[in-house]
């Protein structure tokens, strides 16, 4: 059985100006060991999806539907002291900012013995310290016995993130989720983190969810990818397929629309045209609809019927489009040939009033 | 309608530049931020040497990016150049001024002529302005009055950049963050500038805008002539836009060639090592088809304290190739072939070197 299961998770905000659906009907499973990469822009419902995961919107206004299910017992609607007991033990989470992240005033070694000695109650102040160096040096930092009594501002970035990490691990976790652990750090800085993430999980066998808007960054690291748009699944899959035959116009956008150190430089590049949508009024039909350039070939499905992640292009890939598999085929074939998508040609800079804007 | 926005004339009374098209040209720029101690007697204990000897140039219409990690000095360089800041030695002549030490009135009427892009779309623009007052701003403290009026000349800037004129009454949270970093744009135009320091322009973007401000950046540049200095941590964003590049490690340059150059046989062992970072959306497989881990050469360390760099090469404290003479001496930057320079005692990519066609891995 799967360590994680989510169900069709909804999780709706209601706000003054309306029901902000920031995740809308999410499913995905996570084996132990293995590593779910979520990409998507800002405001797709990745970090939403990984705080309900983590029971974090409790005390808002969230309202939560579906079905979290870790190691079999189901989340989304427990009582909060269970799942309280479950964070940081059996789940735990490494967030963007380490420098916010850490408490300014306490030395790294308290705060990361604080998160062991709550869940190990019997465990003396001696024990957790010694938890605290053992977990430093677990994640590279150098002289860990000296570090233990340092305080978050005498560390540089990566080592904050690496003591965020100790922190997650310190109770071994069998789930961990690192949202955008990577992007407020340096590039060479970022690849030591990844490295360190994949060799840590290869030991403790854990799962993890790393969330991300970076391809690059899931490339590296995930064995399955879910790709978000508007709080919808867009396309889900192994890491291998997507990148080798994405299904959905959205993740061929992403990959079309970023420079690439790996190939020719392109002499243009090919933007996803438009903004992402308001996630109050998102368009009817297809959420991407507004921005794809394939909506011609559906008969007008797009924009009335909302796809689901059905029809799988190879067993367990599955995009949510109504292009059918032989369409999707032939238009990523054409668009890896280096044939410009239709309509890529004209001026994408002008742009349509904006969506999210207040009426005046 | 692009070329009709009323512009200003620049001040006259320019002199030639002190080579032929170079619009932008950088002699030893230094930039030292003492470090204090006390506070009835202020004492100077040291000195972080944000920028340590730069000497750059760049031609017109043509693009130079300058990249590196953070702390190395490139955001400080940008602001030198724009003169938000003053050097601490060196010299930069702007299109033929001389404008190192201008003071703040003397350097105003140049400031038409160097213009900034921000990082940052939700911080660089006032919330409580209408798009309208950001737009038309330079003109107000410039004192222009466009032929046309403000009004018409800021919808048309407007226009240029891909909004719509009817958004002059708008507030900058109307707008989504490439749209504000549209607006940034238009501000930044409005007074034709010649020079445009742009400070990450696209990195606060989703990947999916990126490449629309990216886009637009370029056709401005083909439309109107500009030179730009693009300065920005992401590898692949730089070799899209760029001419000529520059890359810095702990205040100073360690590389500089043009685009193809660098991109094709990087020289300096510490862009050799950015390059392998850089996280290519691409699985790797083995003929199997397994899953492998990218080759990538990992650099040790953070970078070190730009307040108490390393003696001699700055990158040797986390070089996989340094001997004694990286401890001992430091490398000029020199030319090895026309047209590309690297500051380094072994560098990659030469036929000389017996590391350049085999192992390159860190030791």
């Amino acid at each position: 059985m799967a360590l994680l299961e989510v169900r069709d998770l909804r999780i709706h905000f209601p706000t003054d100006d309306g029901l902000v659906k920031s995740v809308d009907g999410v499913s995905f499973s996570l084996e132990r060991g293995r590593t779910l990469g979520i990409v998507g822009e800002s405001g797709s419902g990745k970090s939403v999806t990984s705080l309900g995961i983590m029971g974090l919107h409790h005390g808002t206004k969230a309202r939560i539907t579906g079905e979290i299910r870790l190691d079999g017992e189901e989340l989304a609607h427990a009582d909060p002291a269970r799942v309280r007991e479950l964070r940081g033990a059996k789940m735990a989470m490494i967030f963007q900012d380490p420098l916010s992240s850490l408490h300014p005033f306490y030395k790294v070694g308290d705060q990361i013995a604080e998160a062991y000695r709550i869940h190990h109650r019997k465990a003396t102040g001696k024990q957790a310290r010694q938890r605290a160096i053992d977990m430093l040096a677990r994640v590279g930092i150098p002289q860990p016995a000296v570090r233990v009594a340092d305080y978050p501002h005498q560390f540089s970035g990566g080592m904050r993130q690496r003591v965020m990490i100790a922190m997650a691990l310190c109770n071994d976790p069998e789930l961990l989720i690192a949202d955008e652990p990577t992007t407020a750090l340096d590039v060479t800085v970022q690849a030591q983190i990844l490295d360190l993430i994949s060799e840590l999980q290869a030991e403790f066998g854990s799962a993890v969810i790393i969330i991300t808007h970076d391809l690059g960054v899931v490339a590296q690291i995930a064995d399955d990818i879910l790709v978000m748009y508007a709080g919808r699944p867009a396309e889900y899959g192994a890491a291998a397929d997507i990148f080798d035959r994405p299904g959905h116009p959205y993740t061929w956008g992403l990959l079309a629309s970023m420079p690439r150190l790996d190939r020719e430089r392109q002499s243009r590049l090919v933007p996803i045209p438009g903004t992402p949508p308001s996630l109050i009024r998102v368009p009817p039909g297809c959420p991407f609809h507004p921005r794809c350039r394939y909506t011609g070939a559906t008969g007008g499905r797009c924009q009335t019927e909302v796809p689901v992640l059905s029809e799988p292009m190879t067993p367990g890939h599955a995009a949510a489009c109504h292009l059918t598999v032989a369409q999707r085929a032939r238009e990523w074939a054409a668009l890896s040939a280096g044939q410009v998508p239709p309509g890529a040609g004209e001026p994408d800079n002008r742009e349509p009033v904006p969506q999210g804007g207040v009426e005046t | 309608m692009t070329g009709q926005i009323g512009m200003p004339q620049a001040g006259s009374g320019r002199t030639a530049g002190p080579d032929g098209d170079a619009l932008l040209h950088v002699t030893g720029l230094v930039r030292h931020f003492p470090v204090t101690r006390g506070v009835v007697f202020r004492q100077k204990v040291g000195a972080v040497r944000a920028v340590d000897g730069i000497d750059l140039s760049v031609a017109k219409g043509q693009t130079l990016g300058l990249v590196g990690e953070s702390g190395c000095g490139k955001t400080t360089t940008g602001r030198l150049l724009t003169r938000l800041d003053e050097p601490t030695g060196g010299r930069i002549v702007i299109d033929g001024y001389d404008v190192t030490h201008l003071r703040p009135g003397q350097m105003r009427p140049l400031r038409r002529e160097i213009q900034m892009i921000f990082q940052d779309p939700y911080s660089s623009l006032n919330p409580r302005h209408t798009v309208g007052a950001i737009v038309g701003a330079p003109f107000r403290l410039q004192k222009i009055r466009p032929p046309g009026g403000i009004k018409r000349s800021v919808q048309e800037l407007l226009e240029l950049v891909g909004l719509s004129p009817e958004h002059y009454n708008r507030y900058p949270h109307e707008f989504s963050g490439g749209q504000r970093q549209r607006i940034g744009i238009a501000r930044t135009l409005a007074l034709r500038p010649k020079l445009i320091v742009a400070d990450e322009p696209v990195s606060a973007l989703d990947v999916s805008i990126q490449a629309q401000v990216i886009n637009l950046l370029e056709d401005l540049q083909d439309e109107l002539g500009l030179t730009y200095v693009v300065i920005a941590h992401d590898l692949s964003v730089v070799r899209h836009i760029s001419d000529h590049v520059a890359v810095m490690y702990l205040g100073k340059l360690v590389e500089l060639a043009s685009r193809d150059q660098l991109y094709a046989r990087p020289r300096h062992p510490y862009t050799v090592a950015l390059m392998s970072a850089v996280p290519v959306p691409e699985p790797v497989r083995s003929a199997d088809g397994k899953r492998e881990r990218r080759q990538r050469i990992r650099l040790a360390g953070d970078p070190p304290s730009p307040l108490n760099p390393p003696p001699a090469c700055r990158f040797h404290t986390r070089c996989w190739k340094a001997r004694d003479i990286c401890r001992t001496e430091e490398p000029a930057l020199a030319e090895v072939v026309p047209g590309h320079q690297v500051a380094c005692h072994f560098p990659e990519n030469t036929a000389q070197d017996p590391a350049a066609s085999g192992d390159r891995r860190p030791a």
